[in-house]
């Protein structure tokens, strides 16, 4: 409420040394209440913290973090890197981050595609469309998260084995070992000619965007015509010199599929488990705030002669951006605590492989340690990068007014 | 929401009936959508209305169920309906857990009413939490049932109820010391709410389970459920103070000003001035939060306890009546959003009725 610095510098007379004067302001009034609080919370952890060192000898294990560079004598089953059963607990554990960082970034695309498209749909004037996004909010946040888990998983495993796979799309087979979608084919040629593609385009894409900010024109049409053609042209090159990217299509080779990429059922158990229930959070975030930006907007829109989706895109999103970042930041927190909960359908993430970690080698405190460290790491990140976004739309908004 | 609803039943019938009709055929747009809506009603749901219904088996064994074929096996949630609402608790003293879920049923009935908003209540939510798990354990008199046998529909509701007490008074100090003047209090309350709110519940539930017990001295244990329950107690006190601190941040400076000038000391500012506005204010948000709590309860899973929706889990295991998964979490999850759909309506009713009364207040 009032800030230690501006009375500080009111108050005339001498002035103590600046930091110890800082100190006892800001550790304010009841000095002495306060440090006996410290010191019982201390007496505290002191207690515990003896009894689990003694309790530790008893069964011969000595606290700290050496047991990460023994050989972890367990099996993971997918992983982002390779991984056998006598690599170090350091690299099991690795595999575990980089398996939930894995499924959290996707699930907050995909919920974050679907949740914006079901808050416009749930705002439609078309009561059937509306009523039916509401049926499916409401059913999604009316259930635990852990039952849609385990409602996933169980449809996912009694899809049918690779001989009979769904085939719900051209070259998307679909089976109880696991969905396998096209990819790009490792054929020394294709990565390289994609990778210059995406960089040209994003290169044309900076530079459009610079000019645009140089100038304060621009043009959407004509900057995606021109992004597109950017990404093509390495294509373009590529053929004339006869090659061309392949796609790397799965298909059934004896019992089992090859080809393409693979995902595993409980991969995607958990990845539409999350997708479904954070995207239910998301429409009503994002329909809250499309109905905070005031009817004017609308009518000021329409009076322009613009139809419904530039109104939308122009006008109305970019204000209600700025109340729903915000609220979208926590749904994204959420998410990646939520992707904790692979662990009761065996997807081998960060939680599950510290809890074998654990079993394995008896080192509670230090596994514990690290999923808690690695959790709130992954949580201050994911708020600066959103906090870094929210940002840029603040400014804009105070460089347009 | 509630306003646009007020909104429609106010209007003349005709209005409604064009309104209605502008939203499904007024545009070309609107048409397209209701094709494309209905399309995906009369694909998905006919599938789904043959299996739950139509081609369901209501009575018989899992041999009836197995030649009936494609459709839903209800008989199987009559034969099972005992052991997923009581889990392992001795079948004999079934009416004790029964009587159990109906207290805690009561008690939550009776807190919904806003006319007994008091000091009684507070009473009786003491009383059942203290009789609640006494009936269970059969104490003092009676057969004796350990909490692991304990199971179903009773230890969910008998978690998120006690989580839910136990966190609130914490919450309340945790609120008053992350905005107190107090510079290590306050410190520690930011980092115990900040901490506890960074990390997933999983990660406080095995805390609780696999390293409190080897902090205890040796040859002590506490009891498995109730190592969970404080787990969640704490878990949820960190989301609750941060309710309670929006509540607090709500209550003009006047209020706080003008108890100072009646001479009144910080706590009896807090309980009689401060805090009765300041809970009124999140009331709504609470509710919301009880409803997410009951919901974390089926995280207990993982440690291995068999609240309702792994009771709900395990009855497809029996040898009898195998992999009936789909119905055992169909019905569950019903189960469930009865409970939660029922407790979000009401926290829409309160929320336009405490408003009603705010508005009556400041306009007399």
């Amino acid at each position: 409420m009032n800030s230690p610095a501006s009375l500080q510098a009111a108050v005339p007379g001498p002035k103590g040394p600046g930091f110890v004067r800082a100190l006892t302001e800001w550790w304010g009034e009841k000095p002495l209440t306060q440090l006996a609080i410290f010191a019982i919370v201390g007496l505290g952890f002191a207690l515990l913290g003896g009894n689990l060192v003694h309790n530790m000898a008893r069964v011969g294990l000595t606290p700290g973090f050496g047991f990460l560079g023994h050989a972890a004598n367990f099996e993971i089953g997918e992983g982002l890197i390779a991984y056998s059963a006598g690599d170090s607990y350091l690299r099991a554990i690795t595999v575990g981050l980089l398996n939930t960082v894995r499924v959290s970034l996707a699930g907050c695309i995909l919920a974050t595609i679907l949740g914006v498209a079901l808050g416009i749909a749930r705002l439609s004037s078309n009561p059937l469309l509306s009523r039916l996004v509401q049926a499916y909010v409401e059913i999604v946040r009316n259930t635990p998260l852990l039952l849609q888990i385990f409602f996933w998983n169980a449809l996912f495993h009694a899809l049918p084995g690779p001989r009979q796979a769904l085939a719900p799309l051209p070259g998307v087979l679909l089976s109880n070992r696991g969905f396998f979608f096209p990819f790009i084919a490792d054929d020394g040629v294709t990565p390289a000619i994609l990778t210059s593609s995406f960089l040209l385009a994003v290169l044309v894409g900076a530079a459009l965007k610079w000019r645009a900010r140089r100038t304060g024109r621009s043009n959407f049409k004509r900057s995606a015509a021109l992004i597109l053609a950017a990404a093509i042209l390495p294509v373009a090159i590529a053929a004339a010199f006869g090659a061309t990217p392949a796609i790397d299509l799965p298909r059934l080779a004896g019992f089992n599929i090859r080809g393409g990429i693979s995902l595993s059922p409980e991969f995607m158990a958990l990845l539409i488990a999350l997708v479904v229930n954070t995207s239910a959070s998301i429409a009503e975030t994002v329909r809250a705030g499309i109905l905070s930006v005031s009817a004017g907007q609308w009518e000021a829109g329409r009076a322009l002669g613009l139809s419904y989706g530039r109104i939308m895109r122009l006008i109305v999103l970019p204000q209600a951006l700025r109340v729903i970042i915000p609220v979208m930041t926590s749904s994204y927190l959420s998410l990646t605590k939520n992707s904790s909960l692979a662990v009761a359908i065996g997807f081998p993430d960060l939680v599950n492989i510290l809890n074998t970690t654990a079993n394995t080698t008896g080192q509670a405190l230090e596994a514990i340690l690290v999923m808690m460290l690695a959790y709130l790491a992954l949580s201050l990140a994911v708020s600066i990068a959103m906090n870094a976004y929210n940002r840029r739309w603040a400014l804009r908004e105070r460089s347009a007014a | 929401m509630s306003a646009m609803t007020e909104e429609a039943a106010l209007a003349p019938r005709s209005e409604r009936w064009r309104k209605l009709r502008d939203g499904l055929v007024g545009s070309r747009t609107n048409i397209a959508i209701t094709f494309g809506v209905a399309f995906l009603i009369l694909w998905l749901a006919p599938p789904f209305l043959r299996w739950s219904i139509v081609d369901a088996v209501w009575q018989g064994d899992a041999a009836a169920c197995a030649a009936a074929g494609t459709g839903a096996c209800w008989a199987f949630i009559g034969e099972k309906l005992r052991f997923i609402t009581f889990g392992f608790y001795p079948p004999h003293l079934h009416w004790r857990a029964g009587l159990a879920l109906l207290l805690m049923l009561a008690l939550l009935g009776v807190t919904a009413w806003p006319g007994y908003w008091g000091r009684r209540l507070l009473i009786l939510w003491g009383a059942a939490l203290l009789g609640v798990p006494l009936l269970l354990l059969g104490w003092p008199a009676g057969e004796f049932v350990p909490t692991e046998r304990w199971g179903g529909l009773p230890v969910t509701f008998l978690l998120a109820i006690g989580a839910f007490a136990g966190a609130f008074p914490l919450a309340i100090l945790l609120a008053l010391g992350r905005r107190s003047t107090m510079g290590g209090v306050r410190l520690l309350c930011i980092i115990f709410i900040e901490v506890l709110r960074g990390v997933p519940f999983i990660a406080v539930l095995y805390a609780a389970t696999l390293l409190f017990p080897l902090m205890l001295p040796a040859g002590s244990a506490i009891d498995k459920f109730l190592r969970a329950e404080v787990a969640l107690a704490l878990f949820v006190a960190a989301y609750l103070a941060e309710v309670v601190r929006g509540g607090l941040q709500a209550v003009p400076a006047g209020q706080y000003e003008a108890a100072k000038a009646l001479g009144l000391s910080y706590w009896r500012t807090m309980r009689l001035v401060v805090l009765p506005q300041a809970l009124r204010a999140v009331i709504p948000p609470l509710v919301n939060l009880a409803i997410g709590i009951f919901q974390d309860t089926t995280l207990v899973i993982i440690i291995g306890m068999f609240d309702f929706l792994n009771t709900a889990r395990v009855s497809a295991t029996d040898p009898n009546w195998l992999g009936f998964y789909r119905e055992a979490y169909v019905f569950a999850a019903l189960v469930y959003f009865i409970v939660c759909f029922c407790a979000s309506r009401y926290s829409l009713w309160l929320e336009a009725r405490l408003a009603a009364g705010q508005r009556t207040q400041t306009g007399g």
